[in-house]
């Protein structure tokens, strides 16, 4: 195949795989294998892409000319590279874990979730190798309307209220903040491609780009800055596995590739950095960071805390576009890798809590840690990693991130980051301690995991954890290109 | 003060009649006079088109011999186009108000609207 | 031959086969008479296109009277892209007809309901084509007229009152229209629209000039609905039977508004509406005016019908920004809007058909549990709503991109930030509709089937077309912005 094909066929395999989805929707077997099938197929296709990228290649589509003038353009790219590497190789552990999960839960309508959740994978991919920034915002709305059948699959008026918040929140912000900011670079800068060096230097001065980069980065609701970030938590009334692919890689990464993407390539890093653009973002960042870990240990429901958690982390990417070096970039593209391996492995964890044991409040937790030793061995693991305890994948991404900051001299924001290290470690351990060490409540029994489906999944992605530990030079390398 | 032209006599006559059509349409609550408004308001226009094609002491343009004055035809011919639509516009307007007094008994405003807001 | 005769076909066969479709009496034949001949009109509308933007203007004469003393059909780009609209629409919609006129007309106006319909179908036509200022009021009051016909023909006995009541406003326009017109007629001696525009200049700042252009202005204004001129529409839409609000909706308001782009831009002079005047000081806080007011109206209806209808209110205000933006894009984004909104409002109001057809009604609460019972409609409901939101890949996003490029060009940033709030008020009252099909349960249990597939193909073919034009703007928006530099006098 040539490159070009290759961009294609992977963008598009999860889409197409969606109406055989459909049609086999009779058989739930068959129906998971044509899930689980395509999901390897598509990561072969990005591995087959990263391969082409390691070698020099830019494989470069144009689809159809959207508006005139404008089209729509698939261009494959390091970051971008990164970004699609983790959610297709990551659709493949979360189509076996929700096989196990929707059995075990007995959810209703599989096929529709089946079907939805393979068209997400291709906004998400299409968000990835974006071309322009039309690109960009168009897969970002799609994976906002393909998301929502999910968020809401229980179609309880739980689920309504929170499909509500959830689609309320980031289709405002796309269409108020964002389609306005993608307009107006068009019109400031004639072109939306992406370059390396960016757009729009010398375009506008000072107000004026920083109220358009105030735009970029509120209207990309799925980065989850504050105060726009309450779709995230509305958005758990949703089946663990979208909760543990969507939100925490797939969508929330989306949000954050984003405005990174945007950071390097419309504005330009050097852009950013001379006219001091981003200062602003970097404290809004840092808050966001701080203040939602602090509401993450309030919160005694597991998924509520973690996607708290969740907010307080993709604002760490935030803040290494916002920090405008290397230095930050290359540690926000690492974060979005390891904080992926991470908290899917802790939203998998949650996700077998439930089945396995139907419970969903910490405090309900207590000894289940003896019953199900995988999964809160898993979950300890994970939350080590996201803590950025070394031997752990996110020990590199916190260290790149706070060289960074030093390398800005900032050192407010160093201590930040320090801070939300100690904060993860206040919210994230206790789980696992309330799990292994408490005393459990009434009966002991014996060993009760989820089923193997689940487990298995979640034990790969808390060994990666480990593994890219020691094995992150592939993602280092794409990173360093970043930006020319 | 606006001067009253004399001369412009006839479109004093065009905008009583129009204002008074108009109000007539406005103010009554009676679909039936409302009609009447209405055909008063749309004969104002014909008046209006018809005078403005007149020539003082022309005649209808039949040239028996060059030179003689001769009102404009076009203006009649639009203005007999016009009031074929207004008589076709004046029969629907009829036509609905029979069917209407057919469904809810009157044809005056306040009472349908009482009768709709009842369902 | 035929290749020649083409603009005054487009009027003629309608208007010859509707007294025709009386005639037979026999509904499936009058069925297919105007099937025939709307989609006749259809191929020909579309060869016109094509032939105004390869050889540029084409002018007709009626019965062979050279202008300004014949009548002369005139047709460009701007127009032959607006016949194309109304004859595309008009050609799907009729294949709905068999299902939804049988099930709410009374068989003995079947046949009546195809003529009133070819009526109305040829006046739209004729206000498009026609290059004659007095020519354009005529053909307004055929459609008129056979709107009114046609609104009253439905179930609720409100669809009397509001037929009645459209035809009082929409005859107080029509005859605004005619005194605007009488005006310049008085001063000029002509009322060829290229002769206008060659005399008017010289008279411009009478009073005489100025009134006509107020009456017309506001006589327009009554027939497109402009915001706060809209009374007469939310209710003639809501009682109409379903295929007519579905025609009406997608055509008769874009014809209005095409004729008002006309006389401002052509006749008139964008100079002189613009820049002496300062229309644009009137029609922008106007049109903003419609969205916000309309759309924030339509989030509190109950009935879906009603909704949609103030929806309409609400775009045609987007549709008068992109006039009062005044400038190539501005133009080109109300074009495009002209025929993006047609086909979604087209195909919206056609699934509210088959909705009406299966429920029993198109309240909100009869949709409850609709999207398990009839998931076709509604799937296809959910995309026409997107579109009507805006969102990428939607014929509605494609009309937003140019209209807020158009206000940020201007520098009217404000507008454009206004633009796209009014766009989320949509999302509202579309997703009142979506929870209320997929997460309330139906009322009773009754077994409801999807609606048949001669409803559901033209409602999916709107659709198809929704999402097409939206995938690939390159017809639509070439067509538009070379309409819209004719409009404006740059090009040709």
């Amino acid at each position: 195949m040539s490159p070009d094909t290759l961009l294609l066929a992977a963008v598009f395999l999860p889409l197409a795989s969606g109406p055989l989805i459909a049609i086999t929707g009779a058989s739930p077997n068959l129906r998971e294998t044509v899930t689980v099938i395509a999901g390897v197929i598509t990561f072969g296709f990005v591995l087959c892409i990263s391969n082409l990228v390691n070698d020099g290649v830019q494989p470069a589509v144009t689809l159809m000319e959207l508006v005139p003038g404008l089209s729509l353009q698939l261009k494959v790219e390091p970051l971008g590279m990164i970004f699609s590497l983790i959610a297709s190789g990551l659709w493949i552990a979360t189509s076996i874990y929700s096989v196990g999960y929707m059995r075990g839960h007995g959810e209703s309508n599989q096929t529709r979730y089946y079907f939805f959740f393979a068209v997400a994978i291709t906004a998400a991919l299409g968000v990835a190798y974006a071309g322009n920034l039309l690109t960009l915002f168009v897969f970002y709305e799609v994976l906002t309307l393909s998301t929502y059948p999910l968020v809401t699959h229980e179609r309880t008026e739980e689920a309504m209220r929170g499909g509500r918040v959830y689609m309320g929140i980031l289709i405002s912000t796309s269409v108020a903040f964002l389609l306005w900011a993608v307009i107006w670079t068009y019109h400031l800068a004639g072109t939306l491609d992406f370059v390396d060096g960016g757009i729009l230097a010398g375009r506008a001065d000072v107000p004026t780009l920083t109220f358009l980069l105030a735009l970029f980065a509120f209207g990309t609701g799925k980065a989850a800055l504050m105060p726009f970030h309450r779709w995230l938590p509305a958005a758990m009334v949703a089946p663990t596995p979208v909760s543990a692919l969507l939100h925490a890689v797939a969508v929330v990464k989306a949000g954050v590739f984003s405005v990174m993407k945007i950071a390097v390539y419309v504005f330009g890093i050097d852009t950013l950095n001379s006219m001091g653009l981003s200062q602003w973002l970097q404290y809004v960042a840092g808050g966001t960071i701080l203040i939602s870990s602090l509401i993450a240990m309030t919160k005694d429901n597991l998924k509520a805390r973690l996607a708290y958690s969740t907010v307080s982390q993709l604002s760490y990417i935030v803040l290494g576009a916002a920090l405008a070096n290397e230095l930050g970039v290359l540690g926000g593209s690492l974060h979005i890798v390891t904080h992926a391996f991470g908290k899917i492995t802790l939203f998998f964890c949650a996700g077998a809590i439930i089945v396995g044991a139907h419970k969903t409040e910490i405090s309900d937790m207590r000894g289940l840690g003896r019953r199900m030793p995988f999964t809160f061995g898993a979950f300890l693991l994970g939350s080590l990693s996201i803590i950025g305890l070394p031997p752990f994948a996110g020990a590199w991404s916190k260290w790149y991130l706070l060289l960074a900051a030093l390398d800005a001299d900032q050192l407010i924001l160093v201590g930040v980051l320090l801070v939300s290290s100690l904060l993860n470690i206040a919210y994230l351990l206790p789980v696992a301690v309330t799990g292994f060490f408490a005393p459990p409540e009434g009966e002991e029994g014996g060993l009760k995991e989820a089923p193997v489906a689940c487990v298995l999944p979640l034990c790969f992605t808390a060994a990666s954890c480990i593994i890219l530990f020691f094995y992150l030079d592939p993602f280092l390398a794409l990173a360093r290109r970043i930006g020319g | 003060m606006i001067e009253i032209d004399v001369g412009l006599i006839n479109y004093w006559v065009v905008i009583f009649l129009m204002m008074t059509g108009f109000y007539i349409v406005m103010a009554s609550r009676n679909l039936i006079k409302k009609m009447v408004g209405l055909s008063l308001f749309q004969s104002s226009v014909f008046i209006m088109y018809i005078t403005a094609g007149k020539v003082l002491g022309g005649t209808a343009p039949i040239l028996t011999k060059p030179g003689t004055d001769y009102s404009n035809p076009l203006p009649h011919v639009l203005i007999l186009t016009a009031i074929v639509v207004g008589i076709a516009t004046t029969g629907m307007g009829m036509a609905l108000i029979i069917r209407i007094n057919e469904a809810y008994g009157t044809v005056e405003e306040n009472e349908i609207r009482s009768q709709d807001a009842a369902e | 031959m035929i290749d020649q005769h083409l603009p005054i076909l487009l009027i003629v066969v309608p208007l010859m086969a509707a007294p025709l479709c009386i005639l037979l009496r026999r509904r499936e034949l009058s069925l297919i008479l105007a099937v025939v001949v709307c989609w006749a009109c259809l191929s020909m509308a579309a060869r016109l296109l094509q032939r105004t933007l390869s050889e540029g203007v084409i002018s007709y004469h009626l019965g062979g009277w050279p202008p300004p003393w014949g009548i002369e059909y005139r047709v460009d780009p701007v127009n032959a892209f607006v016949l194309l609209l109304v004859a595309f629409i008009g050609a799907i919609v009729i294949l709905y007809a068999p299902c939804s006129v049988n099930a709410e007309l009374p068989e003995i106006r079947t046949s009546l309901f195809y003529t009133a319909y070819l009526l109305c179908f040829t006046g739209l036509m004729g206000m498009t084509v026609t290059g004659d200022a007095f020519n354009v009021f005529v053909f307004l009051e055929i459609s008129s007229l056979s709107t009114y016909a046609l609104i009253g023909m439905g179930k609720d006995r409100r669809a009397l009152t509001a037929s009645y009541r459209y035809l009082v406003m929409g005859t107080v326009g029509a005859t605004f229209f005619v005194i605007g017109l009488g005006l310049m007629y008085m001063k000029t001696g002509t009322l060829n629209m290229a002769d206008l525009a060659r005399l008017l200049p010289q008279e411009m700042h009478t009073r005489t000039i100025l009134a006509a252009f107020a009456f017309i202005t506001v006589g327009l204004s009554l027939k497109l609905a402009l915001f706060p001129l809209h009374v007469w529409l939310p209710n003639a839409y809501a009682y109409a039977p379903s295929i007519v609000t579905a025609f009406i909706a997608a055509t008769a308001t874009k014809v209005s508004v095409y004729v008002f782009l006309r006389f401002y831009f052509t006749i008139f002079g964008a100079d002189f509406a613009f820049n002496n005047l300062h229309i644009d000081m009137f029609l922008v806080p106007l049109g903003l005016a419609g969205i916000f007011v309309a759309s924030l109206v339509a989030v509190f209806q109950s009935n879906i019908k009603r909704m949609l209808a103030y929806s309409s209110v609400a775009q045609v205000g987007y549709m008068m920004v992109g006039v009062g933006l005044f400038s190539v894009t501005g133009l080109t984004a109300t074009l495009i809007h002209l025929f993006n909104h047609a086909v979604m409002k087209g195909a919206l109001f056609l699934a509210v058909g088959c909705f009406t057809l299966r429920l029993g009604g198109c309240e909100l609460a009869d949709l409850r549990g609709a999207g398990r019972r009839m998931p076709v409609t509604t799937t296809a409901f959910i995309f026409g709503g997107l579109s009507l939101i805006g969102v990428p890949l939607t014929v509605g996003f494609v009309s937003k991109w140019y209209l807020v490029l158009a206000a940020l060009e201007r520098g009217w940033w404000p507008v454009a930030v206004l633009v796209l709030l009014g766009s989320l008020i949509a999302v509202a009252y579309i997703w009142r509709v979506v929870e209320a099909a997929y997460f309330q349960k139906p009322d009773n249990e009754r077994e409801i089937s999807e609606a048949p597939l001669s409803m559901l193909i033209p409602t999916w073919l709107l659709i198809g077309a929704t999402l097409y034009f939206g995938f690939t703007a390159s017809f639509t928006g070439g067509v538009a912005q070379r309409g819209a530099e004719i409009l404006m006098g740059i090009g040709s």
